[in-house]
């Protein structure tokens, strides 16, 4: 049996649906609502990356290399805002989250 | 091809997995080691598709800098994880339910699509045969000629993120006493000591 694009395509969606899934499981942990995002870009990418060996297009890959760019920036970005958070709040629960409600 | 499935099924099953472990473990440090695992796994599949440049790529930047961001962060912060994690199993209900719902959706997709006949005629870029150019080479004859914006634009946004997060972080505490150069430069041997004549058994003090 021949592993082809739709193999890949799956394993896309499985990991897709397990960052959905953990968003709303660990919806007071902005640490692991940080990692499912991360989940749902690798998803992402894999499904880019799928693509593009599968139409032998190289753009695919660029696509890819972008997306990443902006992965790893969004992770910074959002640990930095946690540890501001962190240090304004003293705690991290999504609940807690509310200075700009007055 | 029994090698390339098996290998497709290891790297995919342990990918799963870990990812669901992600999400499931209890402790935020186990996360994030199961989301390096998860990573490494997801380069495994990069190279059976034969995208190794990215492979390589996805283990530097993600288990060499964003994971260790991760582990960092969680090892910083001293918060009771174990009381965010409480009530956690209230919202498995519809987690699992939209999950379902997104999971059925996205297989109906793949399992019910064909790639259109015109498609293979619009390629952008062919990937070149791998005999002779290989995948590291491909990507750089493409990004750094017809996608050169975009790396820059990238380099942008990494530039802008490295600030902002400086910038988010960085404190200035008033209490630390900090090296004043220009203090120092100034003062003179008159402003800073005096010569007194102690007198043998009187002491500074009469």
């Amino acid at each position: 049996m021949t592993i082809g694009l739709g193999h890949y395509l799956s394993v896309a969606a499985i990991l897709f649906t397990l960052g959905i899934f953990g968003i709303f499981l660990n919806r007071k942990n902005v640490i692991i609502i940080l990692m499912s995002i991360e989940l749902i870009l690798l998803a992402v990418n894999i499904n880019l990356v799928a693509f593009s060996t599968h139409l032998g297009d190289i753009v695919g890959q660029i696509y890819a290399l972008i997306v990443l760019t902006v992965a790893a920036a969004e992770t910074a970005i959002g640990l930095a805002i946690l540890v501001g958070l962190y240090r304004n709040r003293g705690s991290i629960a999504v609940e807690d989250v509310n200075l700009m409600k007055g | 091809m029994i090698v390339q499935a098996f290998f497709f099924y290891l790297f995919a099953c342990i990918c799963v997995a870990s990812a669901f472990m992600v999400v499931a473990a209890r402790n935020p440090v186990h996360s994030v080691l199961y989301l390096i695992l998860a990573f490494v796994n997801a380069a495994g599949l990069f190279v059976m598709m034969g995208a190794e440049f990215l492979a390589m790529i996805l283990i530097v930047v993600y288990v060499g800098a964003v994971a260790v961001l991760f582990l960092f962060v969680v090892m910083m912060l001293d918060v009771d994880f174990a009381s965010l994690k409480r009530g956690a199993l209230q919202y498995l209900p519809i987690g699992a339910l939209i999950g379902g719902i997104f999971l059925a959706e996205l297989l109906l997709v793949v399992g019910a699509w064909a790639i259109g006949p015109s498609v293979p005629q619009a390629i952008t870029a062919p990937i070149p045969p791998l005999n002779q150019v290989h995948n590291t080479e491909a990507i750089g004859q493409v990004l750094y000629t017809r996608y050169v914006y975009f790396f820059e634009g990238a380099g942008m946004i990494l530039l802008v993120a490295m600030v902002g997060a400086i910038v988010l972080t960085l404190r200035h505490k008033t209490r630390v006493r900090r090296q004043s150069i220009a203090a120092q430069v100034a003062r003179t041997k008159a402003a800073s000591i005096e010569i007194r004549q102690v007198r043998p058994g009187q002491g500074l003090g009469a």
